[in-house]
């Protein structure tokens, strides 16, 4: 017999953590909104907005965030797809690579960016290495603001070796979910590998797809550290900017305006994945 | 060679090649962070080490604020741990022990919440904090690594109340045990790996997170912090030791956690 407690209960049991997101997450959310349109002198102003607008960095840090996105996003999905279709053959000692792959998942943007400075600084080892092959005669200087395609290709590399982690978990659960039968029917059917992974395992694998892009869309709006590990000032990006007004500039007013527009475009880049794939309800909460 | 081992060789050559990829980052690390300070703007550099020195190690452990700043992050891990698992545990477990009303609009928001930009929301918490007497304190940065950690921690959780029977609960109750008994006694020790799994990755969430221990801080930095606010001014040893202090960690959580991982980011 079920009681009024046990009817409770998981109201109970929830309760705790709906009421600390919500004042932790719900109650910012608007803070951050009013204090990107309250003017110091009181009243409402668009004034904090048309700054932002204004500013030096405001053009380069938008186009930085967004090619970072575009070359970044693709990449990690590449590379995971790639990874969890080899785990997913379940060869002996798959377990193992799956771990080895894993662990960018338990390292920082920042410590990342760290990792690979050591690879791209200019007497760093992928200078040593080209040197030591032949192939350049002093070192490249990669990291140097008027090296743009060389600060990029730093940023994307070090990004997706560590994000990478979280697509593959995402796509190797979705892989589970796909029953064993489909792969050995279109074995019987005298499908090729190629040809199965492209009619049979995408197909199904696009839920999966779809979430890992929208996560991965959302965190890459919030790129920083790495940025400034290893481009420092050079490469201005939108989360950056957003740092820098609150902790270099003191302006919270600024600092503000960047966090609601990182908060909108994260809303938009949901609802736009949402409607452009087509994921249905059903699907997130499975 | 028959295409039965061409098909193996292929497996295992992309398999290791992948491998290599992630792992070289951390061998180059580990070699720059223990080449002997005078010798890290050698050039070019031999890619096995050739000298092994823990001087520029010393001198990052010796650096003003790195031991204070670990402490920090030490205790704003473990308070992270503390409330995450005080708040997420009810929730994971009635998650999976009940059907109620909302069951699934409350997993949609763990859902959301685990996508959403929470770090951002460091800004404005900062002006609250400021007002509550809270700024620059580990509390507060604790209190914001929770809300990131709470859903990984109600998802991780959740799936390891489910793979515990109900029914060693059922029976424990039949034999005399009241509810709150059944699961103090039955379902908790059975969870207790899982909940150590999820304790593990709440530690490396906020062990990790730069950003919003950056905003709400000034003087009592976490390592992070205090890393990212001297990017521009720290020596290149001082960065390499940093680094390779930070990523560490990483090989032996993940090891500890490695049965777990499809929970924290399989579920949609």
């Amino acid at each position: 017999m079920r009681t009024r407690t046990e009817q409770f209960l998981p109201f109970a049991l929830l309760l705790p953590s709906i009421l600390f997101l919500g004042l932790l997450i719900v109650i910012p959310m608007i803070q951050a909104l009013f204090l990107a349109i309250l003017a110091d002198e009181g009243g409402f102003t668009l004034e904090h907005f048309q700054r932002m607008a204004s500013d030096v960095n405001f053009s380069d840090a938008w186009r930085n965030t967004l090619l970072l996105l575009l070359l970044i996003v693709p990449l990690q999905i590449v590379l995971a797809l790639a990874m969890a279709l080899l785990i997913n053959s379940r060869f002996r000692g798959h377990g193992f690579f799956l771990y080895i792959y894993a662990i960018p998942l338990a390292i920082s943007d920042l410590a990342a960016g760290i990792l690979w400075l050591a690879v791209f600084t200019e007497r760093g080892y992928l200078n040593s290495a080209l040197q030591s092959a032949g192939v350049i005669q002093q070192p490249i200087i990669f990291l140097s603001f008027e090296n743009v395609p060389g600060i990029l290709s730093a940023i994307v590399i070090a990004e997706s070796w560590r994000a990478t982690a979280i697509v593959l978990l995402i796509l190797i659960a979705g892989l589970q979910l796909i029953p064993r039968d489909f792969f050995e029917a279109a074995d019987l059917f005298g499908a090729t590998r190629f040809r199965r992974t492209v009619h049979v395992v995408l197909p199904l694998l696009r839920p999966s797809l779809q979430s890992a892009l929208i996560i991965r869309t959302i965190f890459a709006l919030q790129t920083f550290a790495v940025v400034f590990a290893l481009a420092g000032r050079n490469m201005p990006v939108l989360a950056g900017e957003a740092y820098t007004w609150y902790a270099a500039n003191r302006n919270e007013h600024l600092a503000a305006a960047y966090a609601v527009l990182l908060l909108a475009l994260t809303a938009v880049a949901t609802v736009v994945y949402l409607r452009v794939l087509g994921l249905r309800e059903a699907e997130v909460q499975r | 060679m028959s295409p039965r081992v061409l098909d193996r060789a292929l497996i295992y050559g992309s398999a290791i090649l992948l491998a290599v990829w992630v792992l070289i980052p951390f061998y180059i690390i580990a070699v720059s962070a223990f080449t002997p300070q005078a010798r890290i703007f050698d050039f070019p550099k031999p890619l096995l080490p050739t000298a092994f020195s823990t001087d520029t190690m010393q001198f990052f452990v010796e650096a003003r604020g790195v031991v204070p700043s670990v402490i920090n992050s030490l205790l704003v891990a473990l308070a992270t741990i503390a409330f995450g698992l005080t708040l997420g545990t009810p929730a994971g477990y009635a998650l999976a022990r009940f059907h109620f009303r909302g069951r699934e609009a409350f997993q949609v928001i763990v859902l959301a919440t685990k996508m959403f930009p929470i770090a951002i929301l460091s800004i404005p918490l900062a002006v609250t904090f400021l007002q509550l007497g809270l700024y620059d304190n580990l509390l507060a940065v604790a209190l914001v690594h929770t809300a990131m950690a709470l859903p990984f921690i109600i998802l991780v959780t959740g799936g390891v109340f489910v793979a515990v029977s109900h029914e060693l609960e059922e029976a424990a109750q039949t034999l005399g045990c009241t509810r709150w008994g059944a699961f103090l006694r039955v379902a908790l020790p059975l969870a207790l790996p899982g909940l150590a799994a999820a304790a593990i990755f709440t530690f490396v969430i906020s062990w990790n997170e730069v950003f919003a221990a950056t905003i709400l801080t000034l003087r009592t930095r976490t390592l992070p912090a205090l890393v990212l606010a001297g990017l521009g001014t720290s020596p290149l040893g001082f960065k390499f030791a940093g680094g390779l202090f930070m990523a560490m960690p990483a090989i032996v959580f993940i090891f500890l956690i490695r049965r777990y991982l499809m929970n924290l980011w399989g579920s949609r």
